[in-house]
């Protein structure tokens, strides 16, 4: 963990924070804290795996956490994920199982996807999450679809759009968005700016002033939130859903982070960051300054975080052996479910 | 029993899912107030409303990426993209997300959308309103291909691609949309997918084809009938799933087989029938595969007669396939 002197310390003020989370202010805030403590721990141990040759890919979201976190806080069960490259933490804090994902990610015989996606990739229907594709924006227009039917049957629900700074060139962000306004829809689209298409800043992915104002050519209220700020990013999200919640049709969230990591385990930022980059993400380390704000208000004490990092630590070790002891999908799964079971369209060569 | 055109034997079948089940929904561009611009969706806007006959914003991707999005919660959505020309904005959609959907989640999230467009040429559409290019989705597993060529199948193919389970791109054929009309079976008339309809039985050479290319492929067959050449004809009604089964048997009873569409020669369906053919009922051809195809140049206006594969050079090539040379 970096130095704590380093980040830009949190406002909030204990008494915001009551009026953020209620008089369980202090449990929520610990909750939080667990949570992004397991995604910092899985993240390191999931990039040491591959960096070893156990997993073959791996795309961290360190730096994200407080968005993640947050998201999985506010949604509700009827809610639906769909989302953009780093929102697995969602899932789990929406109580997808840390074993079951990582499975996904040994892309083992007990992955519910059989191993067909790309570590990073989950499906978890359970938690109404999206089946994560590699395709940016696509997920745009489907979380628009979604919300439409819930719309139709009256349901309550909202349908959560995530995507980075590079989908908002994207096809799918202008459709969707598009159709959201114009049907009125309950859609959070919720962009996660980390300011970095693989290589592109986001000052060459865009001349617009921020990616929030965007909303404004959809007639949707777009606001721009420090996503490394865990108390903004729940307001400003509690804020945005009571309005979709209420019929205001969708909004726009976009969240300033950084990313803290390469890309993926396939890209080397030294190629095109600047050589400050890095202290600059860690001074907005969300992990970090929301740690720091518990230290600071005894919210944290040292026995607390080591029993919080142990606790994290274990449960990651015992996922990685449970996936590293299963056996790769069955060589049938491979023409599975291309179609329907019921289905007999599936012809042409087969294992 | 009544007596419909294709276009209205589709609306029809619109018409039914959508009273029978509250889920079936309709959407694209021009489908409500103005009931489509081939008057496919007529009717619909005023009995079920604007909530499930949806006009929707000018883009395909949307209209496709949106239909997803409802498929995943339940809905039973009919997309309908005005012209197969104009589908490639939504190709993404299609090939990376709608087609994978159900693979890639483990069987979690099936993504039964429907998609209706006309395609195909003759109607003086030039470049962007003829283009036949079934091959792109048919080559993309997890996708359905299915293209009628009579009232009776519109109906019935159209009211099984709505109760299917996965997604079917339903190629409508609007070169003939009005200019063929027959009987079609009232109420809940489901044809099967991968089923092909035997035209007329002939013993001497196979003609297969499917949607537009169904009436000039029987009026080269009653032209070789003169002329003492008996051509069996095979609809294939639906390219995925394909009816091999019937294909293989047909040739190996005529030994010829002539393969016909109007899509472009280069990868087009005939390639793969000429090679399924070639693995399966090689022995029992005593001539070469004849493929009767469209041309591989872009689709032309004023040309179109002379790109479109008809009766005479259809009969051309079952003659060359029976005789020789």
């Amino acid at each position: 963990m970096s130095a704590l002197s380093t980040v830009e310390p949190l406002t909030a003020t204990p008494s915001d924070a009551e009026r953020l989370f209620g008089a369980d202010w202090a449990s929520t805030l610990s909750v939080a804290h667990r949570w992004m403590t397991l995604g910092r721990v899985y993240d390191a141990r999931m990039q040491a795996l591959q960096r070893q040759g156990r997993i073959g890919f791996y795309g961290a979201s360190t730096g994200q956490e407080a968005v993640n976190v947050a998201t999985g806080l506010v949604s509700r069960p009827e809610d639906w994920i769909f989302p953009g490259l780093r929102e697995q933490l969602v899932a789990l804090v929406r109580g997808y199982s840390l074993t079951e994902y990582t499975h996904s990610i040994f892309a083992d015989a007990l992955d519910p996807a059989h191993g067909r996606q790309m570590p990073c990739h989950p499906t978890a229907r359970g938690v109404h999450h999206i089946s994560m594709s590699s395709v940016i924006g696509t997920q745009i227009s489907q979380a628009v679809g979604l919300a439409y039917g819930l719309k139709l049957r009256h349901d309550p629900g909202v349908a959560w759009a995530f995507f980075g700074d590079g989908a908002t060139s994207a096809n799918d962000f202008h459709a969707g968005l598009n159709f959201a306004a114009v049907f009125g829809l309950p859609v959070l689209f919720g962009c996660a700016n980390n300011q970095w298409a693989i290589s592109v800043p986001v000052a060459h992915q865009t001349a617009s002033e921020s990616l929030a104002a965007k909303g404004a050519a959809y007639g949707i209220p777009g606001r721009q939130v420090d996503g490394t700020d865990f108390f903004a990013v729940y307001g400003a999200l509690t804020e945005a859903l009571a309005e979709i919640r209420a019929g205001k049709g969708p909004r726009l969230l976009e969240f300033l982070t950084y990313r803290m990591t390469p890309h993926t385990s396939s890209d080397d930022p030294t190629r095109y960051q600047p050589g400050d980059w890095a202290e600059r993400g860690q001074r907005h380390d969300p992990y970090v300054r929301l740690t720091e704000w518990m230290r600071l208000h005894g919210l944290l004490t040292p026995d607390r975080e080591a029993e919080e990092q142990a606790r994290a630590d274990t449960a990651v070790r015992e996922a990685v052996a449970a996936a590293e002891a299963a056996p790769p999908p069955a060589p049938d799964t491979l023409t599975e479910d291309v179609y329907s079971p019921h289905s007999s369209a599936h012809r042409g060569a087969t294992p | 029993m009544s007596e419909l055109t294709i276009v209205q034997a589709i609306n029809r079948a619109l018409h039914e899912a959508m009273q029978h089940d509250p889920n079936v929904l309709v959407l694209g561009e021009d489908v409500g107030v103005n009931g489509g611009v081939f008057r496919a969706t007529e009717g619909l806007f005023k009995e079920f409303g604007a909530d499930r006959v949806i006009d929707t914003p000018l883009s395909e991707t949307g209209i496709v990426g949106t239909a997803i999005g409802m498929a995943l919660y339940g809905l039973k959505p009919v997309a309908e993209i005005q012209f197969l020309d104009f589908i490639y904005p939504a190709f993404d959609q299609i090939v990376s997300e709608l087609a994978k959907m159900r693979y890639r989640s483990g069987g979690q999230y099936p993504c039964p959308v429907v998609i209706r467009t006309p395609y195909g040429g003759g109607i003086r559409g030039g470049l962007y309103h003829s283009q036949s290019t079934e091959a792109y989705f048919a080559h993309t597993a997890g996708l359905k291909v299915a293209i009628p060529s009579t009232p009776a199948d519109a109906k019935g193919l159209l009211l099984t691609a709505i109760h299917d389970e996965d997604p079917v791109i339903f190629l409508e054929p609007k070169r003939i949309y009005r200019s063929v009309s027959g009987e079609v079976p009232d109420g809940d008339h489901r044809v099967p997918f991968g089923k092909a309809r035997p035209v007329r039985a002939g013993d001497d050479v196979t003609l297969v084809a499917y949607g537009a290319m169904i009436p000039p492929t029987v009026e080269a067959a009653e032209m070789l009938e003169k002329e003492g050449i008996g051509a069996e004809v095979l609809d294939l009604r639906t390219l995925v799933p394909l009816d091999e089964e019937a294909v293989v048997r047909s040739v190996e009873k005529t030994g010829r087989a002539v393969l016909v569409h109007e899509a472009a020669r280069c990868c087009g369906f005939g390639g793969e029938l000429a090679a399924i053919l070639a693995e399966k009922a090689f022995y029992s051809l005593k001539a070469p595969i004849a493929r009767v195809t469209g041309y591989d140049t872009p689709f032309p206006y004023a040309l179109e007669h002379a790109y479109l594969p008809n009766a005479e050079t259809i009969a051309h090539a079952a003659r060359g396939a029976v005789r020789g040379g």
